[in-house]
């Protein structure tokens, strides 16, 4: 009886289901429903909201606007815009070197804006979520409106135009020649929307 | 013996089948140390964009993010999993005395397998990557929708595959009677990482938020802890024992260690998040776990060096030993860094930085990877049929190669990690910290590229030894003739 232990079937059950379901539900479950009355936003209703940015994208690359987004800066289009951007950033692996979050220590406050809540992550450009463990570059949640469009096209096409001790890649391939193209666009939408929906 | 249980479950007694299926081991194990040479060359392309010398500037197919998810990925499932797999194909077998359940099943196991480590690579090369760490495969649809391939249903079914393949045998022997050490780690590891991969590849695409990276936080925690640690330290329960030829040192301590870790492991996943907007009580749950799991840390240490009073010297005339028990010191030197590092005081300069990106290669390197090179220094000839290595003196310098390049890395990144969280906390400007570690990430690029040519020296022994046609005489002769050709 003393054997049992040691045995398959007890260690399989026990250990094997037993103790991760245990953990699955101890920090899993339980943590999730502790966030179940935050409202979550979809990303028709955070697209009704079209930043003034996007609309002097339209202007300032109109040829290239009227062509990948035809009908200018309209809910749908924006909407469009933002979603290409957010899989763009995934695939690129953005979030392997910048984060989504600032936390309330090291002085994360003072440099890049208010800390983050749970509350302003719920919505659909933060499923999957991007909060990021890794910092090569800086934290990204408050950089809407924080930098000019001009600038990011100049830093997405080389970094190192603007920011001379960049590591970051040139993504000369949002561009067509040297005007945005279709993801270009869609990833400056996505830097000036981001963390527009927190108070500031 | 094979003839003896074979002819006991009277499963075709006429012609008695070999316990172990050499050609599985075989192919695993090389299949293994091809994808960590395409690995860990992926490593060094991204580790030289950082030393903005990227070799494909502009080319949207290596851009060096999707090439860093290929690095993790290429390391985690092509080379550890592979070769983990051919070391189950010559373990299981000989801890249960009986064959996996099937031949077929294994081959179909290792193409299928085959087939989706290259749709991992082809994907993420292509852009359509998911965010989860560590299990950047693609989904079934690309996020904007368009049905790509249902890869993650696919890994579900080769895992499910994979569990009954090994499963069967463990069942038939250990529901009868007491199982050894080893067995209860590879019970485990199975439904655990069935469960896991479920949890990881699923759950976050539905689950906004803090939520979602709740999940996420087991997934990546989980992936390490309960499948690479258990069949990590399975193997070594069956490797280290068989070749001191003594028994561990005592089995209290063994059990000790497998409950600690069956227990404490799954309940740390959200340290992956302390100071992020999941709910505190969850943070401070998943640092007191950690800090708990220390127990099962402390005593398989001291069970495995223990294990080797007596035999002091092995490690330094036995090849395999050395590996082991090097990979040992490198684990118990990561596991009291997460029980420091954890904390909250130390988050709050050590998250973001270098420091976790040096923690992550002492332990996937430093100890899974050591461990699996020394298992296949011990298996690799055998399973080709060789007497011995085409040169066993080259292992001498692989070794030296390898921890000399780990340890330096291990050293660069940390103290770069250390350098950048202090920069941070004091409000230095971004160029700032980028400058201050420009010469460590040259460095790390050089440590690498020492890692990267052990690693390739190896593989040509490997291959050397496979080709090089049987008898003593014959390999020296090879030996002497090859630089001339």
């Amino acid at each position: 009886m003393e054997n049992t232990i040691e045995k398959f079937q007890f260690i399989f059950l026990v250990a094997g289901i037993g103790f991760f379901v245990l953990a699955f539900i101890v920090s899993g479950v339980v943590t999730v429903n502790a966030l179940t009355n935050l409202p979550y936003t979809t990303l028709d209703e955070l697209s009704q909201d079209v930043s003034p940015y996007f609309t002097a994208l339209s202007k300032q690359y109109p040829e290239q606007f009227e062509k990948y987004y035809p009908g200018g800066p309209t809910p749908e289009n924006y909407r469009e815009a933002l979603m290409l951007a957010r899989n763009t950033y995934i695939g690129e692996a953005c979030w392997h070197c910048h984060s989504q979050q600032v936390r309330p220590v090291a002085n994360e406050d003072v440099r890049f804006g208010p800390v983050s809540t749970a509350a302003e992550q719920q919505h659909e450009l933060m499923m999957p979520q991007l909060m990021g463990t890794r910092r090569v570059g800086p934290d990204l949640s408050r950089e809407g409106g924080f930098r000019s469009n001009d600038w990011h096209a100049a830093h997405f096409y080389n970094p190192r135009s603007v920011a001379p001790t960049s590591v970051m890649p040139s993504y000369t391939w949002f561009f067509d020649g040297q005007q945005p193209n279709k993801k270009g666009l869609a990833m400056i939408a996505y830097m000036q929307w981001l963390g527009t929906n927190v108070e500031r | 013996m094979t003839v003896a249980v074979a002819a006991k479950r009277g499963a075709k007694p006429l012609v008695p089948q070999p316990l172990i299926n050499l050609g599985l081991v075989k192919f695993h194990m090389a299949a293994g140390f091809i994808f960590l040479i395409i690995a860990m060359l992926w490593g060094i392309f991204y580790a030289l964009q950082l030393n903005n010398l990227y070799p494909f500037p502009g080319i949207e197919l290596f851009s060096p993010g999707r090439v860093r998810m290929v690095h993790t990925n290429g390391v985690a499932y092509g080379f550890i999993v592979n070769v983990f797999l051919a070391a189950l194909y010559w373990a299981v077998p000989r801890l249960t005395q009986r064959r996996v359940l099937s031949d077929l099943l294994g081959w179909l196991i290792f193409w299928v397998y085959l087939f989706i480590i290259l749709w991992t690579v082809v994907g993420i090369h292509l852009g359509y990557a998911q965010a989860v760490e560590w299990g950047e495969t693609p989904g079934a649809f690309a996020a904007n929708g368009s049905w790509l391939f249902p890869i993650d249903e696919l890994v579900m079914v080769g895992l499910v595959l994979i569990a009954i393949q090994f499963l069967t045998p463990i069942f038939q022997f250990g529901s009868k009677q007491p199982m050894y050490v080893s067995l209860w780690y590879f019970s485990v590891a199975f439904i655990w990482v069935i469960l896991t991969y479920a949890m990881g590849n699923y759950l976050p695409e539905f689950i906004p938020g803090a939520g979602g990276a709740t999940f996420v936080g087991l997934f990546i925690h989980d992936l390490v802890g309960l499948l690479v640690t258990p069949l990590g330290w399975g193997m070594m329960y069956y490797f280290v024992p068989s070749l001191l030829k003594k028994p561990i040192w005592s089995h209290a301590v063994s059990l000790l260690g497998f409950w600690g870790l069956a227990f404490f492991y799954p309940l740390q996943g959200v340290h992956h998040f302390i100071y992020s907007t999941i709910p505190m009580f969850a943070q401070f749950g998943a640092v007191v776990s950690t800090v708990a799991i220390e127990i099962m840390v402390v005593t398989v240490f001291i069970n495995f060096f223990m294990t080797l009073r007596g035999r002091e010297i092995a490690p330094v005339t036995n090849m395999p030993i050395r590996w082991f028990y090097t990979g040992m010191v490198f684990y118990v030197i990561t596991c009291i860094q997460c029980a420091v590092h954890v904390q909250f005081w130390a988050q709050e300069f050590v998250h973001f930085t270098d420091w976790v990106v040096g923690h992550a290669h002492l332990i996937m390197f430093g100890t899974f990877g050591f461990w699996l090179i020394g298992i296949t220094t011990d298996l690799w000839p055998r399973v080709v049929g060789r007497k011995n290595w085409w040169s066993p003196a080259l292992h001498e310098a692989v070794f030296w190669m390898c921890t000399i390049g780990l340890a330096s890395m291990f050293v660069a990144l940390t103290s770069a990690g250390l350098v950048e969280g202090y920069l941070w906390k004091g409000l230095a400007p971004w160029e700032v910290s980028l400058q201050s570690v420009r010469l460590i990430w040259l460095f790390r690029t050089a440590t690498g590229l020492l890692m990267f040519a052990g690693v390739l020296l190896f593989a040509f022994n490997m291959y050397m030894t496979a080709t090089t046609p049987e008898g003593e005489e014959a390999a020296l002769g090879l030996k002497v003739a090859a630089p001339a050709k």
